[in-house]
């Protein structure tokens, strides 16, 4: 039986981790070499690397980390953040990612997600999708972080997303990062009955309640958690016990 | 002892590297991993790991693009016998015919075709993404020491369906069961990614280092 997926997230900064409350007032949590490595040992079944301020630093930081990465960690490896370009896409899996996490690119140009998918396949090609809700029952489309409105709806852009070449969607909801009240499961519920891709469900998680919640009521195929992790509030570990206790179908 | 993880454009190629290197020193094996794309490198290989990301026709199109190498690597494995490994898409070559995109010809080592993953009516996902569990089919010398409840990691929308069930070395279900590794003569192959399946891909790197 397919497993669902524990993913912690690293938001990375200049070569170090950092995770902010809705994206701001970012804190240091360390290493990301040595963190990935500590998940992984621990038993995350992938690990994420976001690089925050790719859009306007050296992308070679980033390149850097995924190399040392590469050497310790033997669980798949997603990168995202700045990604703009096939050759930014082929620099970071030859560095020894394993997928990538396209946001702003895809937004801009959903041709971009094609030509990538066919190049490198449908299977790193990671579209993130970052929705925050406009009115009842709407969600948009926001790009740079969080930082710019869109005015595209989040349902149909995933759906887009998949057509053209998309092998799994990283829903964020803007609203609840950063909150610990949980995932937004309405959005969630909406985005995994739309597309037949994998969703991973980001932004909210407090506790390992909300996890479960975001499997089993969202329909997400695997959760992504940065805090709860980080600081040691919950271990991997503990995380999938309290699943599989639940009747969730998880790698321990 | 030279290996050769064949860089033909598509792959994780040195997660891939990475992965064989450790199996290599943990081992306290004599193995020199070359990511390379150099038909003289595939030649002078002992043992051969083809990687495969995409889709089947755009990995055959990458075989077919470096002059020399289809030829070489048919040389290699059906005429000198080397070992291979084929991961993935990688593995999928291996069969007669693929039918992602269009139809394309396989290296055809193996006889069988690559289909679509076919779920009929269950609300399962593909791509068949994620820890599955293992199952043994068949006695393997490389896919040994495994147990049927070990995890491997899947990513695919198309599964291999060989003609003789009798290569097929492990299975994993996924609404049926889907063919997950393959062992034919000096051939090898997995679905899942043994780079990416922390121990138990190591164990069976290491298998294919040890033949």
């Amino acid at each position: 039986m397919l497993k669902n997926r524990i993913i912690p997230c690293l938001d990375v900064k200049n070569g170090r981790v950092v995770k902010g409350i809705n994206f701001v007032d970012l804190k240091d949590a360390g290493d990301p070499v040595e963190q990935a490595s500590i998940y992984d040992k621990g038993g995350a079944d992938e690990i994420c690397f976001l690089d925050i301020t790719a859009s306007n630093e050296n992308r070679n930081t980033i390149i850097d980390v995924v190399n040392k990465t590469a050497e310790k960690c033997f669980v798949p490896l997603t990168v995202g953040g700045g990604i703009r370009t096939t050759d930014n896409i082929r620099d970071l899996l030859l560095a020894g990612a394993d997928k990538v996490s396209i946001n702003t690119a895809a937004v801009k140009d959903i041709n971009f997600v094609k030509e990538a998918s066919k190049k490198f396949g449908t299977q790193c090609m990671v579209v993130a999708v970052d929705a925050k809700k406009v009115s009842d029952g709407k969600w948009e489309i926001f790009t740079h972080g969080g930082r710019e409105k869109t005015g595209i709806d989040a349902i149909e852009f995933s759906k887009k997303a998949e057509a053209n070449g998309a092998g799994e969607i990283l829903l964020t909801s803007m609203d609840k990062d950063g909150t610990k009240t949980g995932y937004d499961l309405e959005l969630l519920k909406i985005i995994t009955k739309s597309v037949s891709i994998p969703v991973i469900a980001s932004g909210g998680a407090g506790n390992l309640e909300h996890l479960y919640e975001a499997i089993k009521t969202g329909g997400a195929s695997a959760v992504l958690a940065a805090s709860i992790f980080h600081y040691g509030e919950f271990t991997i570990k503990e995380t999938k016990e309290y699943l599989k206790s639940k009747n969730v179908p998880v790698r321990l | 002892m030279l290996l050769t993880v064949v860089d033909y454009g598509v792959g994780n190629l040195r997660s891939i590297a990475k992965s064989i290197e450790k199996a290599n020193s943990d081992n306290n094996l004599n193995y020199s991993v070359k990511v390379s794309s150099d038909v003289n490198d595939v030649k002078k290989s002992d043992k051969i790991v083809l990687p495969g990301q995409g889709s089947f026709k755009a990995c055959r199109e990458g075989i077919n693009n470096i002059s020399g190498l289809n030829n070489e690597l048919n040389e290699s494995v059906l005429n000198k016998n080397k070992p291979i490994f084929g991961i993935c898409a990688g593995m999928q070559l291996f069969a007669t015919t693929g039918y992602e995109e269009k139809k394309t010809e396989g290296l055809n080592w193996i006889p069988g075709k690559v289909v679509k993953l076919e779920l009929g009516e269950s609300d399962l996902k593909v791509p068949h993404m994620g820890w599955n569990e293992i199952k043994i089919e068949n006695s393997s010398s490389v896919f040994k020491n495994l147990a049927d409840n070990n995890h491997a990691y899947f990513i695919h929308s198309y599964e291999f369906i060989p003609k003789d069930k009798k290569i097929v070395s492990l299975s994993t279900n996924y609404g049926k069961d889907v063919v997950a590794a393959v062992s034919f003569k000096n051939i090898y192959g997995a679905q899942f990614h043994p780079e990416k399946s922390q121990n138990t891909g190591i164990k069976i790197l290491t298998n294919f280092l040890n033949l």
